[in-house]
C-alpha cells in the first residue's frame, strides 16, 4: 500500500467496492461476463508468477487448469467427493505436473522458448491422453451431477451464479494478496534477482533451481484451483475445451496487455480485454442491424483480429504492459522520487 | 522409440514396411513445411510463431491462383515464393527487428500476435470453410507390387528434397549465402567485417518465408485450406525442427521423416488418434536429451 | 506527468474516468441487441448458435432453418414472434454468458446450441431461470437423462442414431439383396464420434446384423493426413465401411480410399460430413453412393414440401440438411407451444411444451411428443444416399424417393 498515492488508494478501494456490490445491480449477463473476467484475471496472476517472477514462459498453462478440473470433477462425479476436499487433490495433481515439468526443464537446462515448447508439448500430450481416458469420459465428456441450482452450497459448489461470482472474486483477491506478500518477502527478492540476472544471483548464493521450482509449483497449483472452479461452474468437461491450446493462449493475453511482472497488471488486463471483446461483438452486431455493414459480410475474425493487434502493439510499443503506464499517468502510484 | 518398436513387433513386415515408406514420404512433406522455420531460427535466432500462418497465406495464394487462372499449385510455387519473400522481408525489417533486443518471450508474443492477426484476416477474407483445389491427378497412385504409392505425396517429397538442396547450395556457394552464414556463426564478427547484418537478416527471413510459400503450394495438393489450419502446422514445424535440429536444413527433413514414420507406425500398431501424442512424446524426449536436435549445432 | 499529479482537477478527472469507463463498459455489455420495444404480446425467442468458430457452418445453417420456418409458418397462421440472435462462438463460457444476455433481454424461450457441451451449460442457466430450452441439434445422451427440467430435445441421442442405423442398414441390404459379412468402424475421436462409436459397438448385439465389427479405429479429427488410418482400415478387408466424421476428414478419407484403390461393398456414415455441400463439391462423382444414416426430413410429408419449396426459392445453391430441418422443426415446436399456451410466460410455455403433439412435422417419424425427460423418443432417422451432388432418401420406404444403389459403384465407373 505504501507505493500508492492517495488517489491510488482511493481508486483501489472504489474498484474493490464496485466488485463487491456488483451482483446487486448487475444483470445475469453482466455477472457471467464478470465471472469470465475474474477467472482470466486469476489465471493471469498464476501465469504471471512463472513469467514475471521466475522468467519462465509457459504456453501450456491450460494443462494445470485441466488437471485440476478433471481431478476434482472425477472425484465428485464418480466418488461423490465434494469440491472442498477435491480441491486438495486438484492442487496436488497440478503441482505434481508443475514439479515434473519444472524439474525436467531445469535439470536439462532448458530455458526460454525451448521451455515454452516443453509446456505446449506436455499440455497437448496430456490432452490427447485424456481424450482416450474412458474413466473420465474421454472425448464424450465428463458430466457432473447437479442436484440443486439455487441457494448457496459452498461445500459442493452448487448454487446461484452470485455464489460463483463471490467464490472467484475471493480467489482473485486471495491470489493478489498472496502474490503481493511473496513478492515483498524474501522469496520475491530472490525471484526478481533470478529473473533479472541469473548468473549474478547464483554468484551471491541464491539457489536458482529451488526458487524457480517454487514459482512453477505455486503457479501450477493456483491454476489447478481455477480448474476446480471451471469444473463446477460449467458442470461438464471436455479435454479439447479445457486443455486446448486456445485456452492456453487466452490465459496469456490479460497479463501481457496489463503488464507482465506487475501485481495488478493481469487484473487490469482482464478487465480491459473482456468488456472490450463484448463491446466489439455488440458493435459489430449493431452495425449489421443498422445496415451499415451488409449482413453477409463475414465478421468471424474481428474479435480475434483485435486480440492479435492488441498483443502486437503492446509488445512493440509498451512491452511492460498498459498498467504501469496507466497508473503512472493517472497518478495512482508514487514516482521513485516520492517514495524517497 | 523402443517401446513403439516393441509394440510393432507383432505386425507383419509388409504392413510395417508400407508404414515406413508412407511415413518417409509424409515426413518429407512435413520437413518441407518446416524448412523455412529452420532457416529463420538458424540464422536470426527468431522463433517464428507465425510460421503456420505464413504457410496458410501461401496456401490461400495458390488457391486463388488456381481459381482465377487455373494454375496448378506446383506452377504457383515461384509466385508464392516471391510474394512470401516480400512479406517475410518486410516483417523482419519493419517489425521484428524492433524486438530483437528484448528477451525471447517478447519475440514469441509479438509473432503470436501477428499470427492471430493473420488468421483473423484470413477469416474475414476467406471465411471459415475449408476450400481446396480439384486436380485431375490429385488422386493418382502408383502400384509397386503390393505397395501403392501416392503420386502427389511422391511429388511433394521430391520437391522437398529439391528445395532443401537448392537452399543448401545457395548457402554454401553464393556470396550472399555465405554472408548469411557468417552472421549466424558470429554476429559481432560479421558486423566488424562490414556486413550489413540487418539487411542480411531481412533477406534470410524473406528466404525462409519463400520456403514456406513454396511448401504451402505443395501442401495444398494434399490438404484443404482454412484459417484454423495454421496453429497445427506451426506446432508441427516446431516438433520437426527441434527433433531434427534447429538451423540444419537436412535436419528439418530428417526430423520430418522421423515424425512421419513414428506417426505412421503408431497408427498401425495402436490407435491412430494417439499418433500426435507420440510426436509430442518424441519432442519431449528430444528436448530433454538432446535439445539441439539430431543434426543441430549447439544452441547459444 | 508531474503537472498532472499536482493538478487537483487532473487527478480527479483521472480517477473518475477510470471508474466511469468501467461502468460504461459494464452497461455497454448489458445493452440489448435490439432496443426493447414496448411489450406487445410477441414472444421473444433467443436463438443461440455457433455463428463463428469451428462449428460456424452448422450454426449458420441452423439460423437459416429458423428464419425459413418463421416465414413458412407465419404464412400458415402461426403467431408472430421476435427472434433475438446470439453467437456462442463454439465456447462454453461464451455460450453461457450469451444465454444470460438473451434472458436479460426478455427472451422467454431459448433455442440452440448445436454443441453438446454448450447446450449442457446453457440448459443449466435455463433451468435456473425456469426458461424453456428447445434443442435443435445436440446428441449427447446426458442432456435428456433427467438432469434438466426445462429442456426439450427433438434430436435423437447417440444411441438412438446408432439403433436406427442398424435398422436402416437392414432395409438397404434387403432391398439390394446383398449384405456385408464384415465391417470396420472408422470414427473421429471427438465428442460426437466417440458417443456414436460406443453406442454402435454396444448395441450391435441387439439387432442380429449379418456382420461383426472386425476393428474399431479412432483417428484425430485434426490430423492433416489420414493415409495410415485408411490403410489400417483397408487391411481389415471389411466389406462395410462405417464412418463417423466431421467435414474435412470425410473428404480426406474418401480421397485416400481412392488413392489406395480400396473399393469396399459400401460406405455408411452416421455423422456430418458426407452430406455437406463442400464434400459434394470437392469430390464430385467420388462422393456418390455413400449412404448417410442421419436425422433427416421426410420429403413426402406436406410440411416438408412447404419447407423444401421455400428453401429452394431462398437458397437455391445450398443443400437442405439436418441443421436446417431440425432447426425448422424446433421453431415449429416453439410456435405450436406458443399457440396453445396463449401466453409468453415461461411457465405456461413449459407446460404447453410438455404436451406437444405435432402431426404436421418434417422429420421422419410419428407426431412430435416429448417424454418426461424432455426427449422425443420417437423421432427416426433416414438413409440418404449421395447421387450426383444431390441427397436422395432411400430408406425407410415411407420416406424414400428412390431405391438405394448397393453395393457402391467402382471409383472410376461413375457417370
Amino acid at each position: 500500500m505504501s507505493e500508492l498515492t492517495p488517489a491510488g488508494r482511493a481508486a483501489l478501494l472504489a474498484f474493490t467496492l464496485l466488485l463487491l456490490v456488483l451482483p446487486a445491480f448487475a444483470t445475469g449477463h453482466v455477472l457471467s461476463v464478470a465471472i469470465i473476467c475474474l477467472n482470466l484475471a486469476y489465471l493471469g496472476q498464476s501465469w504471471n508468477l512463472m513469467l514475471g517472477f521466475a522468467g519462465l514462459l509457459s504456453i501450456g498453462h491450460a494443462l494445470f487448469v485441466g488437471l485440476g478440473a478433471y481431478a476434482s470433477g472425477y472425484l465428485f462425479a464418480k466418488h461423490g467427493v465434494p469440491p472442498v476436499i477435491g480441491v486438495a487433490a486438484a492442487i496436488a495433481v497440478a503441482m505434481l505436473m508443475g514439479a515434473l515439468i519444472g524439474y525436467l526443464g531445469f535439470r536439462f537446462a532448458i530455458g526460454g522458448v525451448y521451455f515454452a515448447l516443453l509446456t505446449i508439448a506436455f499440455s497437448e500430450f496430456v490432452r490427447i491422453l485424456l481424450d482416450h481416458a474412458t474413466f473420465v469420459g474421454g472425448t464424450e465428456g465428463l458430466f457432473l451431477p447437479v442436484t440443486r441450482r439455487s441457494g448457496v452450497d459452498l461445500i459442493n459448489l452448487r448454487g446461484w451464479t452470485e455464489m460463483f461470482y463471490y467464490v472467484i472474486l475471493a480467489l482473485c483477491v486471495g491470489a493478489f494478496v498472496l502474490c503481493r506478500a511473496m513478492l515483498n518477502g524474501r522469496i520475491g527478492y530472490f525471484w526478481r534477482a533470478i529473473r533479472d540476472n541469473p548468473e549474478a544471483a547464483e554468484a551471491v548464493g541464491v539457489h536458482i533451481f529451488r526458487y524457480r521450482m517454487y514459482a512453477v509449483i505455486l503457479s501450477a497449483g493456483m491454476a489447478g484451483v481455477s480448474g476446480v472452479f471451471t469444473a463446477f461452474y460449467n458442470n461438464n468437461l471436455f479435454p479439447e475445451q479445457v486443455l486446448g491450446i486456445e485456452r492456453s493462449i487466452e490465459i496469456t493475453l490479460a497479463p501481457i496487455v496489463g503488464g507482465v511482472g506487475t501485481l495488478f497488471g493481469p487484473i487490469f488486463g482482464a478487465f480491459v480485454l473482456t468488456p472490450m471483446g463484448e463491446f466489439l461483438t455488440f458493435a459489430v452486431d449493431g452495425l449489421k442491424e443498422s445496415g451499415l455493414i451488409a449482413k453477409n459480410v463475414k465478421t468471424d475474425g474481428v474479435k480475434l483480429m483485435f486480440w492479435g493487434l492488441a498483443v502486437a502493439l503492446i509488445v512493440l510499443f509498451k512491452p511492460s504492459g498498459l498498467w504501469p503506464w496507466v497508473c503512472r499517468g493517472l497518478g495512482l502510484v508514487k514516482s521513485p522520487e516520492q517514495r524517497g | 522409440m523402443e517401446s513403439l518398436l516393441k509394440l510393432c513387433s507383432g505386425f507383419d513386415p509388409v504392413t510395417i514396411g508400407t508404414a515406413v515408406i508412407s511415413g518417409v514420404l509424409t515426413g518429407l512433406v512435413y520437413g518441407l513445411s518446416a524448412l523455412g522455420l529452420s532457416v529463420i531460427f538458424g540464422v536470426i535466432r527468431i522463433v517464428n510463431f507465425a510460421h503456420g500462418e505464413l504457410l496458410v497465406i501461401g496456401m490461400f495464394l495458390a488457391l486463388m491462383l488456381f481459381r482465377w487462372f487455373g494454375l496448378d499449385p506446383l506452377w504457383s510455387i515461384p509466385i508464392a515464393a516471391a510474394v512470401l519473400f516480400a512479406v517475410g522481408y518486410a516483417l523482419q525489417h519493419f517489425v521484428i527487428r524492433r524486438v530483437a533486443y528484448l528477451p525471447d518471450h517478447y519475440q514469441f508474443l509479438l509473432l503470436a500476435g501477428i499470427a492471430i492477426m493473420i488468421v483473423s484476416a484470413c477469416l474475414v477474407i476467406f471465411g471459415p470453410d475449408a476450400q481446396g483445389v480439384q486436380l485431375p491427378y490429385a488422386l493418382d497412385s502408383i502400384p509397386i507390387g503390393s505397395l501403392i504409392i501416392d503420386k502427389v505425396r511422391l511429388y511433394a517429397a521430391l520437391a522437398a528434397v529439391a528445395v532443401a538442396s537448392a537452399l543448401l547450395l545457395f548457402f554454401k556457394y553464393s556470396s550472399t549465402g555465405r554472408a548469411i552464414r557468417a552472421c549466424a556463426d558470429n554476429n559481432l564478427g560479421a558486423r566488424v567485417v562490414g556486413l550489413n547484418v540487418d539487411r542480411l537478416y531481412a533477406l534470410t527471413f524473406g528466404i525462409g518465408a519463400a520456403c514456406i510459400g513454396a511448401a504451402g503450394c505443395i501442401i495444398l495438393l494434399l490438404v484443404q485450406v482454412h484459417p484454423y489450419l495454421a496453429p497445427g502446422y506451426t506446432l508441427l514445424a516446431f516438433v520437426v525442427v527441434i527433433v531434427g535440429g534447429m538451423g540444419s536444413l537436412f535436419g528439418a527433413l530428417l526430423g520430418g521423416v522421423l515424425i512421419g514414420v513414428a506417426e505412421d507406425l503408431a497408427s498401425v500398431c495402436t490407435q491412430p488418434s494417439l499418433k500426435t501424442a507420440f510426436s509430442f512424446g518424441l519432442l519431449i524426449l528430444v528436448l530433454l536429451l538432446r535439445p539441439q536436435g539430431l543434426l543441430g549445432r549447439i544452441a547459444r | 506527468m508531474t503537472s498532472k499529479r499536482s493538478d487537483g482537477f487532473g487527478k480527479s478527472i483521472g480517477r473518475r474516468s477510470v471508474l466511469a469507463g468501467a461502468a460504461a463498459g459494464a452497461v455497454a455489455a448489458a445493452m440489448p441487441l435490439r432496443l426493447a420495444s414496448a411489450q406487445g404480446a410477441k414472444l421473444k425467442i433467443g436463438v443461440l448458435m455457433p455463428r463463428t468458430g469451428i462449428q460456424a457452418q452448422f450454426g449458420q445453417d441452423s439460423v437459416r432453418g429458423v428464419e425459413l420456418a418463421i416465414e413458412v409458418l407465419s404464412a400458415r397462421g402461426y403467431p408472430q414472434v421476435e427472434l433475438v440472435h446470439a453467437d456462442n462462438e463454439t465456447k462454453v463460457d461464451v455460450g453461457r454468458a450469451q444465454a444470460e444476455k438473451l434472458i436479460d433481454q426478455g427472451c422467454t424461450m431459448l433455442m440452440g446450441c448445436y454443441d453438446s457441451g454448450i447446450t449442457s451449460a446453457v440448459a443449466q442457466v435455463c433451468e435456473q431461470k425456469t426458461i424453456p430450452l428447445i434443442v435443435n441439434v445436440a446428441a449427447a445422451p446426458q442432456i435428456t437423462d433427467g438432469r434438466f427440467k426445462t429442456v426439450f430435445r427433438n434430436f435423437p441421442t447417440g444411441p438412438m442414431i446408432a439403433s436406427d442405423a442398424f435398422l436402416l442398414q437392414k432395409e438397404v441390404f434387403q432391398a439390394a439383396g446383398k449384405a456385408p459379412k464384415s465391417a470396420v468402424l472408422l470414427h473421429a475421436n471427438d465428442t460426437f464420434g466417440s458417443t456414436q462409436k460406443d453406442a454402435s459397438v454396444n448395441l450391435i448385439g441387439r439387432f442380429d446384423m449379418p456382420y461383426k465389427f472386425s476393428e474399431v479405429i479412432s483417428y484425430d479429427p485434426a490430423a492433416r493426413d489420414l493415409s495410415a488410418e485408411v490403410r489400417k482400415a483397408k487391411s481389415t478387408n471389411a466389406e462395410l465401411v462405417w464412418i463417423i466424421t466431421r467435414l474435412n476428414d470425410a473428404i480426406m478419407i474418401v480421397q485416400e480410399m481412392v488413392k489406395q484403390r480400396w473399393e469396399p461393398m459400401g460406405i455408411v456414415s452416421t455423422g456430418p460430413g458426407p452430406y455437406d455441400d463442400p464434400f459434394l463439391k470437392q469430390l464430385g462423382k467420388l462422393s456418390d453412393d455413400i449412404i448417410n444414416m442421419v436425422p433427416w426430413f421426410d420429403p413426402n410429408k406436406p410440411m416438408s414440401k412447404l419447407m423444401i419449396a421455400a428453401w429452394e426459392k431462398k437458397f437455391p445453391d445450398r443443400t437442405l440438411n439436418t441443421s436446417v430441418s431440425h432447426s425448422f422443426e424446433a421453431t415449429l415446436i416453439a410456435l405450436d407451444a406458443l399457440k396453445r399456451a396463449g401466453s409468453t410466460e415461461p411457465a405456461k410455455l413449459i407446460e404447453a411444451l410438455k404436451k406437444t403433439n405435432i402431426a404436421e412435422n418434417v422429420t421422419v417419424g410419428p407426431a412430435i411428443t416429448f417424454n418426461d425427460k424432455g426427449q422425443n423418443e420417437k423421432t427416426r432417422n433416414s438413409a440418404i444416399q449421395n447421387r450426383g451432388g444431390k441427397l436422395l432418401p432411400v430408406a425407410p420406404a415411407a420416406a424414400a424417393v428412390t431405391k438405394p444403389i448397393w453395393p457402391m459403384r467402382a471409383w472410376n465407373a461413375r457417370g
